[in-house]
């Protein structure tokens, strides 16, 4: 069974001209220890994703159709309450701006103290002891003397190493991070990669990593969903759907990705934008910037079926023969 | 302080025969010694009551480097190497503290009367980074697009300046209709095209572009670069690009210059910089690429982070986090010496300590 | 039909962009703001064309009878169906002054909200954008201003103002001087809005743009900075005209703004004020009934804008 099963997920956002469907219908499952990349261009949904599992979605936001099921129990029909328990105890969250995630008023002993207290029930002693294995185990020199700093007194590599500590405190199962080296510099970037898939080994925990970017995506994950226009188009092993990947969708992404040592004169060019939501085409979300158009692609909306060893897309020259359920 | 370098003669011959076919091309741009320092201190009373002294960011300090015409020059750095304040240097959008700028062996601080700087302003112009923010939402594109006509005076007719509007906006892959709309009718990759349409519209030679496609998602980036080569073919542009993504960098340029804390480290050409980094830093830069190739390789990330600039550290700026840092590194600046094609500052290329490089060279390299 | 089609719609037409924009679509749904725009507009059309809406001309001599002076108002016992809020001292009638009344009132408000947004923006803008010393002495002055409540600044302008105009010439002028010293006792708002809006778009890439082609300074002030600073000054100079309508009153009221010979809502105000205890309360109510509700309705119409144009609350 999958830590995590994400199934058939729908949601919404109400506006005066109508509901847009920002997700429609995404499936996806994370198993135990391991490394599940989202990627997509603004606007896909895979940050919408994220929030959608751990109940955080922005009103006037709201799941309006599916199930995620935590260790094969539904959590997506919890109230605030027992969802705010998950969160942080099995799901833990990393966000793009480690300045969002901390209160810049408190120390991060304080924060990461109460964050511990609330999820264990240790002395205030216990619970500091902790939070310095804690902040050393994610890289800060001499943490016992840092814990008693605020946020400010930190680079935002320094940073965002607290916001894993605090995302790690209890324990999870899962950890949902999203643009988690976004704001970072590229040699800061490649360390809190490094740390975070050192925590992952050891501690056994999966992780969602939703980014934009997909060196961070082949670096890090051991599997792969890539989102368009609020669906999942592929999904597979990353070192697949890098190399051979099979949605054109994804095949033009990973052309258009200049890279060290790949001398071309153009990169491959996938025409066009992502259609805003409230201009989704019917069939195949794709089919107007798709390169191997055909009549069904603009009729009916594929779903993910099998494309090969290893891998899923939602495309229908993988279509063999017959309609599928 | 240029000492001869071990090694350099046996490449000599081969840096001579690169040297002549680099100086065949003109110079649009050189740059001399340039320097910016922004006053950062607090107000004069705060200071006098905490007793703080004046404090000086040296955003830039003592850069040369030469962008040959045609070609493209790329500045690659972290945050706060000072790369984007060398663009606004390039262009004017801020003054000197100290150094020349050249543009076609002309020193632009001589330019003095108003007919002869707005000859020179017409022949560079600027692509910006944030595509929401360098379109004036209250003006229509064509307005926006026919500005530097207008302030130019190129062309005096309406009719012809629609006209060229119109042209500008097919060039760069949009309708001529998309003149009427305003810019928050358009995606972001589209308000970079505007951009690029109306740095285009005065007809310039030199365009300066920092971070052009940083804000856009990779797709759409392609989509910018290829344009911006189509555009250089095509017109024969000469770029100053400013990027960090070292990637992007490989693919578009002719020339290198890779910056740390307001200095220049390093300067070769593209193929040479990834297949031979001699500075430790560029070495770090290369390292931190992500392996899209697959292919399993286990990168070590480097350690430290880059010092506030305000207090750079003593010497050659990057010696915390160098490994190959010794006593002379921690107190005195290196300056850029020519080795084997690279201008490089440092101590330990110089003094010959440095290890080859391990960086694998460029998997797949080209022909040439 | 979308906000913002992908770039291969048609441009549409003004009334229909108009029609279909968020700003209109949160007006027609905010039934209190529908209602304040109407009670607004009847005052701005009755002051418009008051020699044509009021039923007397109340500044007509021959038309007045000192016979019809105080009569109630038309419901009362010795009302008259020709008089419908009653008569003053005069024999004036009161609804007919109060729509010349507001019709003063608003004319000085309107003038000097534009007298103040003129200053206050100019300046604001040259401290924003140009910034060094100009900024400081601007923003002190505003600073120094704003210590002291705006009706003593109007106050003591009006004063001096007062004994600078010769004798013969003060009532003509009082108008005038009023627009005066209302105007200068608010700019310092507009300026302060207007420096932190400048100082915001001045830093955009715009801007920037603009300056590498060498645009003239003023002109990047006038031609990119100003229609960029504008939304948070129309929103200030709605809640301002109702602001400047009530010092108008207020000073009026003091006996220091416009004379009897053209009263406006606060004259009326006064001098109804004396007849309070005698009895004729309707002398004094309903020009300050109709004051309330002209300030409230465009207080309502300001409160509403800044929602609208505020990005944050959408």
């Amino acid at each position: 069974m999958a830590l995590l099963e994400v199934e058939d997920l729908r949601v919404e956002f109400p506006t005066r001209r109508g509901a847009l469907l920002a997700l429609d219908g995404v499936s996806l499952e994370i198993n135990e220890g391991e490394v599940l990349g989202v990627v997509g261009e603004s606007g896909a949904g895979k940050s919408l994703t994220g929030a959608a599992i751990i109940g955080l979605l922005e009103p006037p936001g709201r799941v309006t159709g599916g199930k995620i099921r935590l260790e094969g129990h539904r959590i997506d029909t919890l109230s605030y309450e027992e969802m705010r328990n998950i969160r942080g105890k099995k799901i833990g969250a990393i966000f793009q701006d480690p300045l969002t995630s901390l209160n810049p008023l408190y120390t991060i002993g304080r924060q990461l103290i109460e964050t511990i207290r609330v999820h264990m029930d240790v002395s205030p002693e216990a619970a500091r002891a902790r939070a310095i294995e804690l902040l050393g185990e994610v890289g800060i020199p001499a943490p016992e003397r840092r814990i008693d700093s605020y946020p400010h007194e930190f680079s935002g590599g320094m940073r965002q190493r607290v916001v894993i500590s605090l995302a790690l405190c209890a324990n999870p199962r899962l950890i949902i991070a999203d643009e988690p080296t976004t704001a970072l510099d590229v040699s800061i970037q490649a360390q809190i990669i490094a740390l975070l898939k050192k925590l992952c080994r050891e501690h056994k925990t999966a992780v969602m990593l939703i980014t934009h970017d997909m060196g961070v995506i082949a670096e890090t994950a051991d599997r792969v969903a890539v989102m368009y226009a609020g669906r999942v188009a592929e999904i597979g092993p990353v070192k697949r759907v890098v190399k051979q990947p099979k949605h054109p969708y994804t095949v033009g992404l990973m052309g258009a990705i200049p890279m060290v040592g790949h001398d071309v004169e153009r990169l491959t060019q996938i025409e066009g934008a992502m259609p805003r939501l409230n201009e989704i085409p019917p069939g195949c979300s794709f089919n107007p910037r798709c390169p191997k158009v055909f009549d069904k692609c603009r009729m009916e909306r594929p779903e993910l079926m099998p494309a090969g060893r290893n891998a899923e897309a939602a495309c229908w020259q993988f279509d063999k023969g017959g309609r599928r359920g | 302080m240029r000492k001869p370098l071990a090694g350099s003669s046996i490449r000599g011959g081969a840096v001579a025969k690169r040297a002549k076919s680099e100086a065949q091309a003109e110079s649009m741009l050189e740059v001399r010694d340039l320097a910016k320092y922004f006053d950062v201190s607090k107000p004069w009373l705060a200071r006098m009551i905490e007793r703080a002294p004046r404090q000086i960011l040296k955003a830039v300090d003592g850069l040369a480097f030469d962008i040959k015409k045609g070609q493209t020059f790329s500045l690659v750095g972290e945050s706060g190497c000072g790369k984007s304040t060398v663009a606004k240097l390039v262009v004017g959008l801020h003054k000197p503290s100290r150094g020349a700028i050249r543009f076609e062996g002309r020193d632009v601080a001589d330019v003095r009367s108003r007919a002869d700087s707005a000859a020179l302003r017409r022949r560079w112009q600027m692509i910006f980074q944030d595509p929401y923010a360098s379109l004036n939402p209250r003006w229509r594109v064509r307005d926006i697009i026919a500005e530097p006509i207008r302030v130019f005076g190129l062309i005096k007719s309406r009719g012809e300046q629609d006209e060229k509007v119109a042209a500008l906006l097919r060039q760069v892959g949009l309708s001529p209709v998309d003149g009427e709309k305003y810019p928050h009718e358009f995606s972001g990759g589209q308000r970079q095209r505007i951009s690029i349409a109306r740095a285009l519209s005065s007809n310039p030679e030199f365009l300066v572009c920092d971070e052009p496609t940083s804000a856009l998602d990779v797709s759409v980036q392609a989509q910018i670069l290829n344009l911006m080569k189509d555009l250089q073919n095509e017109f024969g542009l000469t770029y100053l690009f400013i990027s960090h993504n070292l990637a992007v960098v490989y693919h578009l340029s002719d020339k290198i210059g890779v910056m740390y804390l307001g200095r220049l480290c390093e300067v070769a050409g593209s193929k040479e910089l990834f297949a031979r980094p001699q500075h430790p830093y560029t070495r770090l830069l290369l390292e931190t690429i992500p392996d899209l190739e697959m292919t399993g390789r286990e990168r070590e990330p480097v350690a430290g982070e880059v010092p506030n600039p305000i207090n750079p550290p003593s010497g050659c700026a990057f010696h915390p986090r160098c490994p190959f840092a010794n006593d002379r590194c921690r107190s005195e600046i290196p300056l850029p010496t020519e080795r084997a094609g690279h201008t490089v500052a440092c101590h330990a290329a110089e003094e010959g300590r440095l290890p080859d490089a391990k960086f694998p060279a460029p998997k797949r390299p080209s022909a040439s | 039909m979308s906000d913002n089609p992908l770039g291969v719609s048609r441009p549409t037409s003004l009334l229909h962009r108009i029609l279909d924009s968020d700003i209109f679509y949160s007006f027609s749904h905010s039934p209190i703001t529908v209602l304040s725009a109407i009670v607004t507009a009847i005052f701005f059309l009755a002051a418009a064309f008051a020699p044509w809406v009021a039923p007397h001309n109340p500044f007509d001599p021959a038309t007045l009878d000192l016979l019809d002076a105080f009569t109630p108002p038309a419901w009362e016992e010795d009302g008259s169906t020709k008089f419908l809020l009653g008569t003053d001292d005069q024999g004036r009638d009161i609804l007919s002054t109060i729509i010349y009344g507001s019709r003063v009132s608003l004319i000085v408000g309107f003038s000097a909200v534009l007298f103040s947004v003129i200053l206050g923006v100019g300046l604001g803008l040259l401290a924003g954008y140009l910034g060094g010393w100009l900024e400081t002495i601007v923003m002190r002055m505003a600073d120094v201003q704003l210590t002291i409540p705006a009706i003593l600044v109007a106050l003591m302008i009006d004063g001096v103002a007062r004994i600078l105009v010769p004798v013969h010439l003060r009532d003509e002028l009082a108008i005038y001087v009023l627009i005066l010293a209302i105007g200068i006792s608010d700019w310092p708002r507009y300026a302060r809005v207007t420096r932190g809006a400048a100082l915001v778009e001045r830093n955009k890439e715009y801007v920037s743009a603009a300056r590498v082609i060498g645009v003239h300074p003023i002109k990047i002030m006038l031609r990119h900075v100003l229609p960029n600073v504008l939304g948070p000054v129309l929103v200030l100079a709605t809640i301002g005209l109702a602001l400047a309508i009530i010092t108008e009153a207020t000073l009026s009221f003091l006996g220091v703004g416009v004379p009897p010979t053209q009263p406006s809502l606060g004259t009326l105000i006064r001098i109804g004020n004396n007849f309070l205890f005698s009895g004729e309360w309707w002398i004094t109510l309903f020009p300050s009934i109709a004051l309330v509700i002209l300030v409230l309705a465009v207080n309502l119409l300001g409160d509403w804008l800044r929602d609208a144009l505020n990005p944050k609350l959408r």
